[in-house]
């Protein structure tokens, strides 16, 4: 192996040596390639370096191989910093083939139903913006027309994020229940969250009841970004507040409750703030260009409005969405 | 893309001068300062936000933590100078109605 090192090297040197052409360095730079991926270190090539010149020039004085000698002593270190760099680099191979199985393990586990209700279309979307996602949707209904949806969102991001969701998902579990009114279902899970998390991380998380029947939404909201009502009728678009904390704050927290009646073509929009948040080189994305986005794309169906909203914000903002993105829409048919 | 922030404290009164943007970045760097004296007994703290020209939800992480910190020590914390954009994102949240907060055009909004 030295011995091949060695002869390679010696030819490559001897035909710098006569002509110094770009053509030799060039080949140098290619066999330092080959050398490193051979994980020869650094000390071993000024090795091979002085043994190939004390080869092709015996007559050079003692004082330029003690030189060498030196060099070589010194480059161990340097040596040891690229082994450190392999090993680094394999190690966050490591982590990334296991963040990838955790983002699977997330999507398996916190996977939710979309119900199917009469005279209601539904359409989703929700887009991690690194591997885990911290924003969440939760779907619970039953056979008599009821469906609720949470739209929950961590803050934090990532892998602290994304374990703090699966405690949202098993306290809604925990209720199972279609009936149960915004104010309950946030005041439960206020308090599984109130109890488990540390000081610096909250979640926010719009709750809706929908009652296919009488065509209606009741709605409340712990911090959550305001889901927008759009009137068909007038083309206006309203936000539906309700006061209410972020869940985790505190144990004591109460959460105020709304109802609307959908009518024909009504909207309901749904969201984290990764889609109100967005940036570009201009500033802020404002809430009326969403508007604007809905507007244009009224007539089509739920779904289809939800992917060009997405389509357009990231078109906008160079494909770079800095926060998990989330969008649901309600459309009464 | 940066943070600045000051801190003056005298007689267990914090005042404290943030400028920049807090967002997942600088966070961390605003949570570290706050930090070392949330555990203070009674501590009165008036944070200026009026050169804050950016947060996102990692930043109100932050105030909330040092908000509960300085509560649980008997403590009081102000928040002062505010946006109408971080007015909003503390109403929304909710935090806006516990928390002492004053915007920066009092009475406008």
């Amino acid at each position: 192996m030295v011995q091949k090192i060695e002869s390679q090297y010696k030819e490559i040197l001897m035909q710098y040596m006569q002509r110094q052409s770009e053509q030799n360095l060039y080949d140098g730079q290619n066999f330092s390639r080959q050398l490193i991926s051979e994980n020869i270190a650094p000390e071993e090539v000024i090795s091979v370096h002085k043994a190939v010149m004390q080869e092709m020039y015996s007559e050079l004085p003692d004082l330029v191989w003690h030189s060498f000698d030196l060099l070589i002593e010194m480059m161990i270190s340097y040596g040891l910093a690229l082994q450190e760099r392999e090993s680094l680099l394999q190690r966050q191979e490591e982590l990334r083939v296991e963040m990838d199985l955790a983002a699977n393990v997330q999507e398996t586990l916190l996977k939710t139903k979309m119900p199917s209700l009469e005279g209601l279309d539904i359409g989703l979307l929700s887009i991690p913006a690194r591997k885990m996602n911290g924003d969440y949707i939760y779907f619970v209904s039953d056979d008599n027309g009821h469906a609720g949806i949470a739209v929950a969102d961590v803050i934090g991001k990532g892998l602290p994020a994304a374990l703090c969701m699966s405690m949202v998902k098993f306290g809604m579990d925990s209720l199972n229940n279609a009936e149960v009114n915004p104010s309950e279902v946030l005041n439960v899970i206020n308090r599984v969250v109130e109890k488990s998390i540390d000081d610096s991380m909250f979640v926010s998380m719009f709750y809706g009841k929908y009652d296919a029947k009488k065509a209606t939404l009741t709605y409340g909201s712990a911090g959550h970004e305001p889901a927008i009502l759009y009137r068909a009728e007038d083309s206006s678009f309203t936000e539906l507040t309700a006061k209410g904390l972020l869940l985790g704050v505190t144990p004591v927290a109460t959460y105020e409750e709304h109802t609307v009646h959908l009518e024909k073509n009504d909207l309901v929009i749904m969201m984290t703030d990764g889609v109100t948040e967005g940036r570009t080189s201009q500033g802020f994305i404002s809430r009326e260009v969403i508007f604007e986005l809905i507007e244009r794309k009224k007539d089509h169906s739920a779904q289809e409005i939800v992917h060009y909203v997405y389509e357009e914000l990231e078109r906008m903002q160079n494909a770079e969405f800095k926060d998990d993105f989330t969008l649901v829409i309600y459309k009464k048919s | 893309m940066n943070i600045q922030v000051d801190l003056k404290e005298e007689d267990n009164f914090l005042q404290a001068y943030i400028s920049g943007e807090i967002d997942a970045h600088t966070a961390p760097v605003l949570r570290e300062k706050l930090e070392h004296y949330q555990n203070h007994k009674g501590l009165r703290a008036e944070l200026d936000l009026s050169d804050v020209n950016y947060m996102d939800s990692t930043g109100l992480g932050v105030f909330v933590a040092f908000y509960k910190g300085v509560n649980s020590n008997d403590g009081h914390v102000k928040l002062k100078g505010l946006s109408p954009r971080l007015k909003r994102l503390f109403d929304i949240t909710g935090l806006g109605a516990i928390m002492d907060i004053e915007s920066a055009e009092e009475g406008v909004n």
